[in-house]
């Protein structure tokens, strides 16, 4: 919350906890490209909030949002998960027919897993020398932004490599199989469901937690010093 | 070299235009998408009174003559707009295949018909091993006194529900994969033995799962020659591939045209963030995906009457490549300078996104058409 508008706009701000129940808060929903429901507008009118709420001191908030995004940085590389993705990936060509075989035999597409494979260790090895330099006692630095682009371009490429594994049966919207209200069978293999909404829904890596292009200026600005 | 359009070629795409600024500005195109048959029955009357079902036919078929450019005009206006009525299955698919290898008889009964806006079709080929293999089809059609039994399963068939005719792609002869002892035929949509299972697909048009159990059908159902429908096919394949790349420009022009007036118009930083040299960049690159994309278009459709079949085949998969590529960059640019608000439902360029994205996964995606290019290129 903004607690001191005449600062400099960092050194004005604070953090509240607020109870959704309090009078005057009002959450309308944001329904995602799959359909989905994960994220709200939230407004606040005339919101009463306890002084004991106040989360560290007034208008040091800055302090505590820039802790909070540096280690945020860090882990939404979420390499565990992207290897977890490459798994799948493989897991889904040996499955995958294509003339009297799998996807597995054809080098196109396997290559194209090889590559993003590869990509995921130099993320992993990047990831874990920043977390050498911490246990050593120092601090994440600016450069971690490199690792949350490059993670968000991972996990982005991993969800499109799904998406074409899976093929023309990646195209029928099958919203009870993604939000578990329904005993249907789903139309073609199990992967198939979710293959085309993540692929939509991994957009976001690139725009949340700082764009990719907020991420570009930090590293530009305050690692190469451009 | 004069590739512009012609009078009557202009006065189709503004007919077109006119279409699509009319009835399809995106809260309507909401509307249609909740219907339960997903389209609107007097858009399509429109469509036939318009001479759009029937103007890629020749005269002697009941067509005006003209051919693929006007379906690549009517195709762009289309992804324009979103349009959901299904021409592609009908008219361009359906159609193409029955003025193609239909007799005199079924022509009469189902093309003429379907020129007047009174018949839809669906062409089911698809099966679940299929990938993008059109001679990889195992639903068998076995000889029953004077006609056929068809038993087996079809999926992803686009406008199934709403088809009075499903042109369906059955094995006759031959071996699992093998491209001769195919055969198409025409089935009544209502037939006995016909289930289906109604879904959406991702972009808000309609398919459907079938399954086939001892589907008997006349000999005057076989579309064509018996064991012999794969040259029909791949044709009538390449030809939807150049009318889906048409539509796909479309969809890039719309979708390049609401991104740059996003950066034009939206602040942060003190400025519009379309004066940051990054985003000027990027949306340079959109613009030129686009202009490849409308090459490669118009290249392939000038190519799709070719007489050769290699000729024809990669021109379709040379421009199915180019528009998997634009597409995909486009589509996937467009979410990114959009911020947060181009991952919400309730902007239009997460739709146009979703419909590239969809048809690259039709009828092959880039890297089959490039192996397929590549193949064919290879072998000359």
């Amino acid at each position: 919350m903004r607690t001191n508008p005449d600062a400099k706009p960092q050194e004005g701000i604070s953090f509240l906890l607020i109870d959704m129940k309090t009078p005057g808060v009002t959450v309308r929903p944001i329904i995602m490209t799959d359909g989905a429901h994960h994220v709200n507008d939230v407004f606040l009118d005339n919101v009463k909030v306890p002084v004991e709420n106040l989360i560290g001191k007034e208008n040091e908030g800055w302090t505590c949002a820039k802790f909070l995004l540096a280690n945020e940085r860090l882990g939404i590389a979420e390499v565990p998960s992207s290897k977890r993705g490459v798994s799948m990936l493989r897991r889904i060509a040996r499955i995958e027919p294509q003339d009297g075989g799998t996807l597995a035999d054809d080098p196109a597409f396997t290559a194209q897993i090889a590559d993003v494979d590869l990509q995921v260790q130099a993320l992993e090895m990047s990831e874990l020398r920043v977390l050498s330099t911490m246990a050593q006692g120092g601090a994440p630095g600016p450069e971690v932004s490199t690792l949350k682009v490059r993670g968000s371009e991972i996990q982005q490429r991993i969800a499109e490599l799904t998406m074409e594994a899976v093929g023309e049966y990646a195209q029928p919207y099958q919203p009870g199989m993604l939000f578990h209200d329904t005993n249907e069978t789903p139309i073609g293999p199990d992967h198939a469901p979710p293959a085309a909404p993540r692929y939509f829904n991994m957009r976001k890596t690139s725009i949340y937690g700082g764009s990719t292009e907020i991420q570009k200026n930090i590293v530009s600005k305050m690692v190469l010093g451009l | 070299m004069d590739l512009s359009l012609s009078d009557e070629q202009k006065q189709l795409q503004e007919a077109a235009e006119r279409f699509v600024r009319d009835k399809y500005a995106f809260d309507a195109r909401r509307k249609i998408a909740a219907t339960e048959r997903g389209f609107l029955p007097e858009n399509w009357a429109q469509f036939a009174e318009l001479g759009w079902l029937g103007m890629a036919f020749s005269e002697e078929d009941g067509g005006y003559g003209g051919g693929p450019i006007e379906t690549m005009i009517v195709m762009e206006q289309f992804g324009k707009g979103l349009v959901l009525e299904p021409f592609l299955p009908t008219v361009v698919l359906g159609g193409g295949m029955i003025a193609r290898a239909g007799t005199a008889d079924q022509k009469a009964a189902l093309l003429a018909p379907m020129i007047e806006g009174k018949k839809q079709f669906a062409f089911a080929w698809l099966e679940r091993q299929s990938r993008y293999n059109l001679a990889d089809v195992s639903l068998k059609a076995t000889k029953e006194g004077n006609g056929w039994s068809l038993s087996g399963h079809k999926g992803v068939v686009y406008n199934a529900a709403s088809a009075d005719e499903i042109i369906v792609l059955a094995r006759t002869g031959g071996s699992a994969r093998e491209p001769k002892g195919l055969t198409l035929f025409v089935v009544d949509a209502k037939a006995k033995g016909l289930s289906r299972r109604d879904y959406p697909t991702q972009d808000a048009l309609r398919a459907s799962e079938l399954t086939f159990d001892k589907v008997s059908v006349g000999a005057d159902a076989v579309l064509g020659k018996v064991d012999d429908a794969f040259p029909v096919v791949e044709e009538a394949v390449d030809r939807a591939i150049v009318a889906l790349c048409a539509e796909a420009t479309g969809c890039m022009d719309a979708i390049n045209a609401a991104t740059l007036e996003y950066i034009k118009t939206r602040k942060q930083f003190g400025v519009p963030i379309g004066k940051f040299q990054g985003l000027q960049h990027r949306m340079v690159d959109c613009f030129t995906n686009a202009q490849e994309a409308r090459s490669m278009t118009l290249m392939a459709t000038l190519k799709i009457d070719d007489k050769d079949p290699t000729v024809r085949a990669k021109a379709a998969s040379g421009a199915k490549v180019q528009i998997g590529k634009s597409g995909k960059f486009c589509g996937q640019s467009a979410v990114q300078m959009h911020g947060g608000m181009g991952v919400t439902d309730e902007m239009a360029v997460s739709h146009y996104f979703k419909r590239l994205t969809m048809i690259d996964l039709m009828f092959g995606n880039q890297q089959h058409h490039l192996t397929r290019y590549s193949n064919l290129a290879m072998a000359a």
